[in-house]
């Protein structure tokens, strides 16, 4: 009896040391290719061209950095993704949540066919080509507009907000509406304070899909200024692939040279994604349970 | 009572009911003119594109505009036919997305069990903070880092030169036999753990007297999972394989715009890339919707198809 369980005890005990010594492997293959490239972009051009490092570059430099910073176009790309990101999250949040609310009242006319209306959005579209007519059409190629208006709404994120407003408090809005507030005030001054966690979480997910998409400037946008930090690093890539294709045995300077902006650049590109992870990882765990609730 | 009104309703002569509607309408004119801005948007950003994709059936050339490019038929589509490159994209497409469905699908089910089954809330914690990281890296930046990793100074020719495996370095990128590999993998890396996310609320919410009982009856760790976690991920698992199948056909177009090259072209071509190419970059606007098109119709066909076979297996609940 006593070494039936010893025994059991043992078995347990291996598939979890087992189990263990997997995943912390598995986040050694993560871990140590991110901080090889983060080592290798703090390190100098003849380090990089040498290798032979993993964990620690031989030669720490910031001459990489300094070369991106130097560049005007840099901050300018910068500039552009910080306020694509801010003006583009702002407004689809408000847009988003002023359409859930008017929907979330259940004896709206005409509330089945806007719904039935929006679902189809979720399953068919009309693709690149059509798409980027209409855009043509509009006028709103190589113009700013291009990263906000068509990102105004999702109606993924309608139907996760509208869920959301259905569960406020009937009374609250009762009681404003005894005081004479109208549904714009209600809305303003009660659902959005209220619904912060689900606005927050949608915004997290909007403002990491806005600051990393960089289809949007390739299919639209072909001024140099109204490049975001991603069109500009797939820029930079593309440049140092043709390069050191050309070079081939080449002269290793150039090649090396470019290779220390592109990792430089790479860093700086996801600098604000790792600041902001922590607080993204507080939302998003919920903010996906949410989102896979269908209506 | 409810039910002779809603009769009622129903045989009110048509023009007296859309009298109704619009009183009603004017009476909630405060909500609607919330709701109506979104409704004008998805008409002109969703269904004028929708309607756009009647260019297929057209030939379109830059003079024209939408209604007066004459129509064609089907040309469009039998051209796609006897079009060699498409086919290789087609190929590439189908390779990639079933590698990418046979490991890329198994491994995120796994993760999420072994994860499930730490006893370590802090290793717990740890090992999902890692794993969720690089979901939120673009490929852009993913891209990059591949190019730097597999350059012949990078981590990737240093990690196997010092293991012994290989002799010289050599640049994987720049072969077209190793780029299903590289997509599929570095796909995984990407998303395997944030893929685990949905599997891991819904192991939380099984009931622990489960395990209990089957503990009792003498289970072991692996008949655990076996008997009691897998079943319970069941439906998750289907409503994920059938979201994998019907997007078999849409690979992913950023990966490959920034890990092609001119090496690796032959193998690394997927269906939209090829539309992009021939659409945006040679300007052939009506073959390049028509290839979007099919694609599209194929997807729903299969997304149709996957539903209705899950529905069968499990016992009729649909999981869309």
């Amino acid at each position: 009896m006593n070494s039936k369980t010893l025994k059991k005890d043992w078995n347990s005990r291996l598939f979890e040391y087992a189990n263990m010594a997997l995943l912390i492997i598995f986040t050694i293959l993560i871990i140590v290719p991110l901080w090889n490239v983060i080592v290798s972009s703090f390190s100098s051009s003849r380090a990089l061209s040498e290798g032979g490092f993993i964990f620690w570059s031989p030669e720490f430099s910031l001459e990489n950095y300094r070369a991106v910073f130097r560049d005007d176009m840099i901050w300018q790309s910068f500039f552009i993704s910080v306020a694509k990101t801010v003006i583009g999250v702002i407004t689809h949040v408000l847009f988003c949540a002023m359409v859930a609310y008017g929907l979330s009242k259940n004896n709206i006319r005409g509330r089945k066919f806007y719904v039935g209306m929006g679902v189809v959005t979720m399953f068919f579209s009309g693709g690149m080509i059509p798409t980027y007519l209409l855009i043509k059409d509009l006028g709103m190629l190589n113009s700013f507009w291009v990263y906000i208006i068509p990102a105004l709404l999702s109606f993924y994120d309608v139907i996760i907000l509208m869920n959301f407003f259905r569960n406020v408090p009937l009374a609250l809005e009762e009681s404003a509406k005894i005081d004479g507030a109208g549904h714009w005030k209600i809305f303003l001054k009660i659902f959005i304070p209220l619904s912060m966690p689900a606005m927050a979480t949608i915004a997290l997910f909007n403002g990491v899909g806005q600051w990393n998409d960089f289809m949007t400037t390739k299919i639209y946008v072909t001024n140099e200024y109204l490049y975001p930090l991603q069109m500009k690093l797939y820029e930079i890539i593309v440049q140092a692939q043709t390069q050191s294709m050309q070079n081939v045995g080449g002269s290793v300077v150039i090649e090396t040279a470019t290779k220390g902006v592109q990792l430089a650049t790479i860093v700086i590109t996801t600098l604000p994604i790792v600041i902001m992870y922590p607080l993204l990882q507080r939302y998003f765990i919920s903010g996906m349970m949410v989102g896979a609730v269908k209506e | 009572m409810v039910e002779t009104q809603s009769i009622k309703k129903a045989r009110e002569p048509l023009a007296k009911r859309f009298k109704q509607f619009f009183i009603d309408f004017a009476r909630q004119w405060e909500i609607q003119s919330m709701i109506l801005p979104g409704i004008i948007f998805m008409f002109i950003f969703c269904y004028i594109p929708i309607y756009g994709l009647s260019i297929a059936f057209k030939r379109y050339t830059v003079i024209d505009k939408l209604d007066t490019a004459p129509w064609v038929g089907f040309e469009n589509f039998k051209l796609i036919l006897s079009d060699s490159f498409f086919w290789d994209s087609v190929v590439n497409t189908l390779g990639i997305s079933f590698l990418k469905l046979g490991i890329g699908f198994i491994i995120p089910i796994i993760l999420s069990i072994m994860i499930y089954e730490v006893s370590s809330s802090r290793l717990k914690k740890f090992v999902q903070t890692v794993s969720y990281l690089p979901h939120f890296l673009s490929w852009i930046v993913l891209g990059g880092m591949l190019i730097n990793w597999f350059a012949t100074s990078g981590l990737f020719n240093e990690v196997l030169l010092s293991l012994g495996i290989i002799d010289e370095p050599r640049n994987i990128l720049l072969d077209p036999n190793k780029y299903w590999w590289i997509a599929t993998l570095s796909d995984i890396w990407k998303e395997a753990g944030w893929g685990t996310i949905l599997y891991l609320a819904v192991m939380a919410k099984i009931d622990p007297t489960f395990y209990e009982a089957a503990k009792i009856d003498g289970a072991g760790r692996l008949k655990q999972i076996w008997y009691i976690t897998i079943p319970n991920m069941k439906l998750m698992i289907s409503l994920n394989l059938i979201l994998t199948v019907s997007g078999l056909l849409n690979s992913n177009l950023d990966q490959t715009l920034v890990l092609m090259n001119s090496q690796n072209r032959e193998s690394a071509e997927v269906i939209n890339s090829y539309v992009y190419r021939m659409g945006l970059a040679q300007g052939d606007f009506s073959y390049a919707t028509a290839v979007g098109l099919g694609v599209s119709i194929v997807s729903v066909i299969l997304l149709v198809t996957a539903n209705t076979i899950s529905k069968k297996l499990n016992d009729n609940q649909s999981v869309l």
